[in-house]
């Protein structure tokens, strides 16, 4: 049913799903959950921030992904608000994940903790 | 509450601490307030940028300003001219080297940063668990040229061209390999991708795995393709749960769309991929060993030649290939095999992952060029060395490998430097040690695991390496004599040149570069029958400093086997014959009168 049939139709199914992704007007928050995050708690952290955010009728997607290899300061999370750069927050306990959700996703008002990009990534 | 109108970000690193970082906080904040902006602007403390030659380093966001070389006394005109005025403090702002520009916001800076993520660049980005997501970050998009566009032989040559060699150790042109393998003649070939990853310390494969798993399979079909094999099988090892679960996850996807299984894409091209589990013996790592393994026989090597690539998998010509090497395939196919080339040094290209570990501040996963020093590496991207200790050795390539000093900390780290400085490139797990460790016990930490980890099936890794072990456990105890040094070296050296696999070939290297680089710890162990970094207990004295003694008794009352002695109010002595050093007395007493000799 799924199957992709051409090298075209993966390049179309790619231009839908960017565009999904990319959609501008949604908070994402991803947990960076590989073993290293979750050895220090990461599923405790993202389940906190799914029920949190719903407690508090905040809409934001929450995203599952490995880890970034920061493992000196697992776990951590990154925020996206729509129209600004990522930032990572690592040592996320639920204190911090709490502070990050009032302060940043309500105010965007940056908390203490970020991990500031420190490579470059290949585009 | 007021929303803020401006964040202000300084770099709170151990390098730009260290230059006053904290005082420039303080200095802003007061700065503020006499503006009476303290509601409005918040300053806060962030991680490393990655810029510490550059630091301290400040992000002003809106905007993502970047200065550079900031000061304590900066702080007045940031906040009267970018904060107050929204006026860019030009002196403030980095001119590029080469190019001489201004680089004002941080993506600018990109270049400037010394890690390079090609092998992690989905890591952390996308969900492993959803291809939607990889696709979207251009996951198969190398699959489909190559089948579209592409010849097997080109895509050997773009491989070849790349320069791209071998992740998982031996730093063997990739591309030299898959041609061996397309050579061969057989109605059925294999590609086998090696995630035994076995070297303590070293987790860059498993997080490939977690957290980016197509770019693994998407590699390997095109393997399939370049060589002409339409299985793929993954060996990974059974304590890797979570990397084998979100494997599972990816080929079932990936199977679903159509981008595994027959007619891939509508190409006519057909290639499946099967999981298959190790339980986890570091020899299974040795590519003979790791088929024989997969065929359901004992995890031991056999003699090469034959190679994998003549006669692998049930005999067939099999292609093995570790998971970073792998995960290096689809950009060189993307961007072009001059591209890959153009990273690196002149014969090691493109970046390596490297896993941080012991005692160094930023513990983790870091992917840099070829080529970045041993310096770089240690004291900006991984923060130095914990507690401000010295740095002592950094032991790359794990039991295998040997240990770099502080006279190696400016060479560039690629496959031919470690093997010129006795040590080796390895899957990239990198151990920092600090002046309070011991490097024979080190070395004997390494021999335990090869001890432990030989299959058995040659004499010399058998026993020899049993042999070294002893006679390190001897030396660490105090029983060894100056002559022992020599005859560990003859044996190293032995081991060396007879053992069947990879696996004894290297197993004496630890103690060959220890003994090369720290000849002085060795000695003092045999000679004076001292530890300098003080760790071999059995060669440690607790000693009372009488002067200081002033008979309190506390040490006597707390000592478990009653080796202390002595009257209240008298100096104390330590027996040492009964002494069994657990340090119990050094913590009670309160005048510095035990000490460590």
């Amino acid at each position: 049913m799924n199957t992709i049939k051409s090298p075209a139709e993966l390049k179309k199914r790619k231009a839908g799903f960017l565009e999904k992704m990319n959609s501008k007007d949604r908070i994402r928050i991803r947990v960076h959950m590989g073993t290293s995050g979750q050895a220090s708690g990461a599923k405790e952290i993202y389940d906190f921030i799914r029920l949190e955010l719903e407690k508090r009728n905040i809409d934001a997607v929450v995203i599952s992904t490995g880890d970034m290899g920061y493992s000196f300061a697992e776990p951590t999370i990154e925020v996206t608000i729509p129209g600004e750069s990522p930032i990572v927050y690592g040592n996320v306990d639920k204190i911090k994940a709490d502070d990050i959700i009032e302060k940043h996703i309500k105010n965007g008002e940056l908390v203490d903790g970020i991990l500031p990009v420190n490579y470059q990534v290949i585009k | 509450m007021a929303k803020l109108k401006t964040q202000i970000m300084v770099c709170g690193g151990t390098s730009c601490s260290d230059k006053l970082g904290e005082l420039l906080i303080d200095n802003l904040n007061l700065e503020l307030e006499a503006n009476a902006l303290e509601n409005e602007v918040r300053v806060v403390k962030t991680g490393c940028f990655g810029l510490c030659r550059l630091g301290p380093v400040v992000k002003i966001a809106p905007g993502d300003t970047i200065y550079t070389g900031v000061k304590p006394d900066d702080a007045k005109e940031i906040v009267a001219s970018h904060v107050m005025k929204g006026r860019i403090v030009e002196r403030l702002l980095f001119t590029d080297p080469v190019t001489k520009k201004k680089l004002t916001t941080e993506n600018d800076f990109a270049s400037q940063k010394k890690q390079l993520r090609i092998v992690l660049r989905n890591c952390g980005v996308i969900d492993p668990e959803n291809i939607d997501e990889a696709i979207a970050h251009d996951a198969y998009e190398a699959l489909s040229r190559v089948l579209t566009e592409m010849k097997p032989s080109d895509v050997i040559r773009i491989i070849k061209d790349s320069g791209l060699r071998g992740r998982g150790g031996g730093g063997f042109p990739t591309g030299i390999k898959w041609e061996i393998a397309y050579r061969n003649k057989s109605d059925e070939k294999y590609v086998v991708c090696n995630a035994d990853e076995g070297d303590p310390g070293a987790f860059m494969d498993r997080s490939v795995l977690e957290g980016d798993p197509h770019a693994v399979l998407e590699a390997m079909a095109i393997c399939g393709y370049s060589i002409g094999a339409g299985t793929g099988l993954i060996y990974i090892r059974a304590e890797y749960p979570l990397a084998v679960a979100r494997l599972k996850t990816a080929i079932a996807q990936a199977r679903d769309y159509g981008l595994l299984g027959s007619n891939i894409m509508g190409t006519g091209f057909s290639f499946d991929i099967e999981i298959k589990y190790g339980a986890g013996a570091f020899v299974c790592g040795e590519e003979t060993a790791l088929i024989h393994s997969m065929e359901g026989d004992r995890g031991e090597p056999t003699v090469k030649p034959p190679f994998p690539a003549e006669s692998g998998f049930r005999g067939k010509p099999t292609n093995v290939n570790n998971v970073e090497t792998f995960a290096s395939i689809s950009p060189i196919i993307l961007k072009g095999a001059e591209w890959f080339a153009s990273i690196g040094t002149e014969k090691s290209k493109g970046t390596k992952v490297f896993a941080l570990a012991g005692k160094i501040n930023n513990v983790g996963l870091i992917e840099v060029p070829m080529g970045t020093t041993l310096r770089e590496v240690i004291f900006e991207i991984g923060g130095g060395i914990r507690n401000g200790k010295k740095f002592k050795a950094a032991q790359t390539g794990g039991p295998s490998g040997g240990c770099l000093t502080e006279n190696h900390l400016e060479t560039p780290i690629d496959f031919d430097n470690l093997l010129t400085a006795g040590s080796m490139m390895g899957s990239g797990g990198l151990i920092v040690m600090d002046e309070d460790d011991c490097m024979v016990s080190v070395a004997k930490f390494f021999l335990d695991f090869t001890v432990e980890e030989s299959c058995g099936k040659c004499a010399p890794c058998r026993i020899g390496n049993k042999r070294l072990h002893e006679l390190l456990e001897h030396i660490t105890k105090g029983k060894g004599v100056p002559a022992d040094l020599s005859r560990l070296k003859n044996m190293c050296l032995v081991i060396k040149d007879t053992s069947l696999c990879g696996l004894g070939q290297s197993s004496p290297n630890p103690v060959l570069s220890t003994l090369e680089n720290f000849r002085e710890e060795y000695d003092a162990h045999v000679t004076v029958k001292k530890c300098p970094a003080g760790q071999c207990r059995d060669l440690m004295e607790y000693f009372i400093i009488s002067a200081n003694c002033v008979g309190c008794t506390a040490c006597v009352r707390v000592c478990p086997v009653g080796a202390i002695t002595g009257e209240r109010k008298e100096p104390h002595l330590i027996n040492q014959e009964i002494c069994i050093k657990c340090g119990a007395c050094i913590e009670k007493c309160k005048f510095d009168a035990i000490i460590i000799r």
